[in-house]
């Protein structure tokens, strides 16, 4: 009898586990609340990454096509896994003295693991992040970029 | 114990009918190939093959310098990548003993409970997927991407942070970093009892994981079995107890303990994990002090000659850095002794002399990491 009894009490006691959870997904399938995806590919004219975002190593220039790099080599030598090379020319400057100025700043984004390390290191905080995050390209040459733009200069007050 | 593992070797046999699960089999979690040796459904015993990604950290860590480290430890344990950052920070800051900013110690305290909070919900997601409930994963995920946008608010990145340094952190936290915080405790407090009216008191669940892949404290122990899959079978190795680092010596919280062993004690020891979570992150986050975010370093750290050891609790055991130094600016010798690695050997144990379909939940139930076996 007690037997009985039990097996009963434990087909109920299932019977109500399985409830409380279709309850659960019942509730949030007729009254969803909040909406929790997005739709991606329609929204991308509103998506706004966070500002922090880590997408891919850019060098700001401002309205003049300046930037702040000096070309001192201080990233290549930060990265961990030899994503930037940093092609350098010797010029005359005004007084007579050659100097160093930038040639390429070459990002090679396929190799980037995002680690931060060479826009903090940067001593003339000429890097950031970008917020691109849609990489995909038909070919992998792509993937590596000319950081300075053509025809930029040297900010001359980021010179230190 | 010893003298029963070393009985317990494995020899195969010519007539044994072997299938491999894996390497690319769904519930395995990653590219871990099990060979399991079957009679019938009932399982004889299981080799395990690691190193299909096999990256080689540790080598790695000898040709690059400290602060570059700290983007490998990401890829070990991707789920623990914060806990992973701070077990080398810290064993850097001890060997050139620098003090770090309290901020630092309480930032990290919180981001490794909020790291720990979105890998068991990630666990949880893909336990109950394993079982059959696929529900449960998209339930996990939804409360999940909250840390997740508190993590890409802060370091811009969501799963593999890199927001640690040697002596201190890479840049300090957004300012909206304790309110979103919060906002997710008071979200998530509502919807964890959600959790368990799902998966943990289902009776498909409960048959499934109840009595099953029983693991001694024992065996625990012999094989070094840590983290909750340890604290379910009463095996006491909580970390943040016994050796506190960073911020754990300030809060109050209790270490989980169950004694059963099985699968089902292994779940629950997570489940109220992540209330104890949620417990330590409130005592910190309004208590953040002022201050800077790093110590002052120098730009290339050389350790002085010797060893240095240290190890962390990340959310799947004993994280455990072991460097050798030689005074130059990389590390001599670096090893990382892996939580998941100890884990996974003795799934032979709980799953032989079982059936075919409780292998799947005795692996869900140790939450295996696959990088983090074969660095
Ligand atoms: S980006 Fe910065 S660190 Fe790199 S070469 Fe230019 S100035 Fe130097
Ligand atoms: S983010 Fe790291 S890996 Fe990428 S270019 Fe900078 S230093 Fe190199």
């Amino acid at each position: 009898m007690n037997m009985i009894f039990n097996y009963i009490r434990e087909i109920f006691r299932a019977i109500s586990s399985l409830w409380a959870g279709m309850r659960i997904t019942g509730k949030y399938f007729v009254s969803p609340g909040q909406i929790v995806t997005q739709k991606y590919p329609e929204n991308r004219a509103t998506l706004k990454m966070q500002e922090r975002f880590k997408g891919e190593i850019i060098m700001p220039h401002d309205e003049n096509n300046q930037h702040r790099c000096t070309g001192c080599g201080i990233c290549e030598m930060n990265c961990p896994n030899g994503s930037i090379e940093i092609l350098t020319n010797r010029v005359p400057n005004a007084d007579g003295k050659t100097e160093r100025i930038i040639d390429k700043h070459i990002y090679h984004l396929s190799m980037c693991t995002f680690c931060g390390l060479c826009v903090k290191t940067c001593p003339s905080d000429a890097l950031a992040f970008g917020q691109e995050f849609e990489h995909a390209v038909f070919d992998r040459k792509k993937l590596t970029k000319v950081l300075n733009q053509p025809g930029s200069s040297l900010k001359k007050e980021a010179k230190q | 114990m010893s003298e029963e593992i070393i009985k317990n070797i494995i020899v195969r046999e010519n007539e044994d009918y072997i299938i491999n699960m894996g390497p690319q089999h769904p519930s395995t979690h990653g590219v871990l190939r099990l060979e399991v040796c079957l009679q019938g459904e009932t399982v004889k015993y299981i080799i395990p093959h690691i190193g299909y990604i096999h990256r080689g950290i540790e080598k790695m860590c000898e040709a690059i310098t400290y602060q570059q480290i700290i983007h490998l430890t990401d890829r070990m344990d991707y789920l623990s990548a914060h806990m992973n950052n701070e077990a080398v920070c810290l064993c850097v800051e001890n060997a050139l003993q620098v003090e770090v900013p309290e901020r630092v110690k309480y930032i990290r305290t919180i981001l490794d409970e909020l790291n720990r909070l979105a890998s068991h919900q990630l666990w949880w997601s893909a336990f109950g997927m394993d079982l059959g409930a696929l529900t449960t994963f998209f339930y996990g995920l939804r409360d999940r991407e909250m840390i997740l946008d508190i993590f890409e608010e802060s370091f811009g990145s969501r799963l593999l942070h890199s927001f640690n340094a040697p002596g201190g952190l890479m840049h300090d936290v957004h300012p909206n970093f304790q309110k979103g915080i919060k906002d997710f405790i008071t979200y998530f407090r509502k919807k964890l009892p959600e959790y368990d009216q799902l998966l943990t008191g289902n009776v498909i669940f409960q048959q499934r994981a109840k009595g099953i892949g029983i693991m001694s404290r024992e065996k625990a122990i012999a094989y070094g079995v840590t983290g909750p899959s340890g604290r379910g079978s009463g095996f006491s190795c909580d970390l943040r107890k016994y050796a506190p680092y960073s911020a754990y010596d300030k809060v109050q919280f209790n270490e989980i303990l169950y004694t059963e062993g099985d699968t089902l004690a292994r779940y629950k020891v997570r489940m109220d994990e992540m209330w104890e979570s949620m417990n330590i992150i409130e005592q910190l986050v309004d208590n953040i002090p002022e201050g800077d975010y790093t110590a002052k370093m120098k730009p290339i750290i050389k350790l002085p000659a010797g060893e240095y050891f240290q190890r962390v609790e990340t959310a799947r055991g004993e994280l455990a850095v072991y460097i050798v130094s030689d005074g130059n600016k990389t590390p001599y010798r670096m090893k990382f002794r892996s939580p998941n690695f100890s884990n996974l050997f003795v799934m032979n144990e709980l799953a032989a002399g079982g059936k075919i379909a409780d292998l799947i939940a005795i692996s869900g139930s140790l939450d295996l990491v696959i990088p983090d076996i074969d660095r």
